[in-house]
């Protein structure tokens, strides 16, 4: 676990979303599904977030505006800086043999840096909009659908579901594969085991998603 | 001396941040295992951040049996934070951890919103753990209480060594679109920076009346914030909402509450408890006309 504070490199709008670049430091990039904690100019607490792209020279995160925090992370500006902490929890695990990505909405964030680490697999991702299936552009062989259609009419059986979503995505593509890796989302006020903020259930018991996940497999999940 | 918050750091997950303190503070155990509260149990605002957790812990056998071991390993001093529902199961809380060595000290969490906080039930519960234990007793309060100098005066009274000022204090937060309670309890305990000029006020008003030591705790986000809770009477300072944003808090805090305290020619920070409180006399109306 490391803190630092790193330079906007460039912010890049893609739909409604923005892909903050940030100077990489010494920061690692750790395992794809891994999230860093974004601390927001003039916000108190910081925002988890995974990674999007890792290059040598920076670190991309794809923020959806929703709330202040969000907002202020959006709208930061090139060389201003933010602190940055990770990488924290579990990542997907990448010995799989037929990957399959599978993302929905702004849970496409994750993607992008599994893809390139699996060697571009086919991916299925779902969008509200045509404007927020811009973001599709980041992730390679991706197969898109809008609502009102659901991602999960493009799941295909024998592949490895490793996916990123909206709770009720994650639920239907947890009965549908039961073996897939999920990504889910809960607030967070450390990300590091501390506030206990982030409980969610698992196996019947209230647990830290920050420390137990934020990746679980379907079957724990 | 520098302690984290009850609550506010797992020093089993980041035992990096527990060794720059110079003592740890558990999250507050029960007598039988907790869940906490359902989420969605955080929410920032504005000026602070909510928290509902509801006293998740794994309750005082499973916390002697397998939390205090792995805590040994660190090699800071272990505070237990204790909360029960009568003076009783504090007592008997006290009771288990009297026989571990390994226990520097405990505090008594009397400002859960589950304990009643009059006068007499703080000092009843006091009383209660004094008969139980001979260890160092701390008494963390709440703010809400009309007089918590009377509160601390009892605490004293009944066998406190110590008094932790001070607790969260009840806020709620309201979702911006449905206008719904944001957290799953509705209120929950506020803590950052609105908390700082309350638990200012609270140490200063303590100190005047007790000779205890004092852990000031509420807000602090920097040296500054630090020098001037020992300049309000406090002994030690602990650290809560700012670990969560920034683990690292700890030995930046402490490195800057020594140049602080330098800057204002104290030689050290603890040379400038009590600085706030000016002679009677020095106060004068100004006459200007």
């Amino acid at each position: 676990m490391r803190r630092e504070t790193l330079a906007v490199a460039g912010v890049d709008r893609i739909g409604p979303y923005s892909l903050v670049r940030l100077r990489r430091g010494s920061l690692e990039s750790g395992v794809p599904g891994q999230f860093f904690m974004l601390s927001p100019p003039g916000r108190l607490l910081p925002r988890p977030m995974s990674l999007c792209l890792a290059t040598r020279k920076e670190l991309g995160f794809l923020i959806d505006p929703i709330g202040p925090g969000t907002r202020a992370l959006a709208e930061v500006v090139r060389n201003q800086r933010v602190a940055v902490l990770g990488p924290l929890g579990n990542g997907y695990l990448l010995e799989v043999e037929r990957p399959l990505l599978v993302g929905g909405g702004i849970g496409v964030a994750p993607l992008p840096y599994l893809s390139e680490r699996l060697g571009r697999p086919p991916a299925v991702l779902g969008f509200r909009t045509e404007e927020h299936a811009e973001a599709a552009a980041l992730v390679p062989n991706a197969e898109i659908v809008l609502e009102p259609r659901l991602v999960t009419e493009l799941l295909r059986p024998g592949h490895d579901v490793l996916a990123c979503g909206p709770t009720p995505m994650l639920e239907a593509v947890r009965r549908l594969a039961p073996t897939s890796q999920l990504a889910w989302e809960a607030p967070m006020a450390c990300g590091y085991g501390a506030c206990y903020g982030c409980a969610v259930e698992i196996e019947g018991v209230l647990k830290r998603l920050c420390v137990e996940g934020p990746v679980l497999t379907a079957e724990a999940a | 001396m520098i302690l984290n918050a009850s609550g506010c750091l797992d020093a089993i997950a980041a035992p990096e941040v527990a060794a720059e303190l110079d003592a740890f503070v558990t999250k507050t155990v029960t007598p039988l295992p907790r869940g906490g509260n359902d989420p969605v149990r955080i929410a920032e605002t504005d000026v602070g951040m909510l928290n509902s957790i509801g006293l998740a812990n794994p309750g005082i056998d499973a916390f002697i049996a397998d939390v205090l071991p792995e805590l040994l390993d660190l090699e800071v001093p272990i505070w237990v934070s204790v909360g029960g529902f009568s003076a009783q199961e504090y007592a008997d809380l006290c009771r288990r951890l009297d026989s571990q060595q390994e226990v520097t000290a405990i505090e008594l969490n009397v400002s859960c919103p589950n304990v009643a906080e009059p006068a007499d039930s703080v000092a009843e519960i006091v009383a209660a753990a004094r008969a139980a234990t001979a260890k160092r007793l701390y008494a963390k309060l709440s703010p809400s209480n009309g007089d918590i100098a009377a509160v601390a005066q009892a605490a004293a009274a009944a066998g406190a060594d110590g008094l932790s000022l001070v607790n969260t204090i009840r806020g709620l937060a309201l979702d911006p679109r449905t206008l719904a309670p944001t957290l799953s309890t509705a209120a929950g305990g506020l803590s950052g920076p609105a908390l700082r000029p309350i638990a200012l006020a609270a140490v200063f008003a303590c100190y005047r009346t007790t000779e205890l030591p004092i852990i000031g705790m509420g807000g602090v986000e920097t040296g500054r914030h630090a020098l001037e809770l020992i300049a309000a009477g406090a002994t030690s300072v602990a650290l809560g909402t700012v670990l969560f944003a920034d683990p690292e808090a700890p030995a930046r805090i402490r490195a800057e509450l020594e140049a602080e305290a330098l800057a204002l020619g104290f030689g050290t920070p603890l040379d400038a408890r009590g600085a706030a409180h000016v002679e009677e006399g020095r106060r004068k109306l100004r006459r200007v006309a």
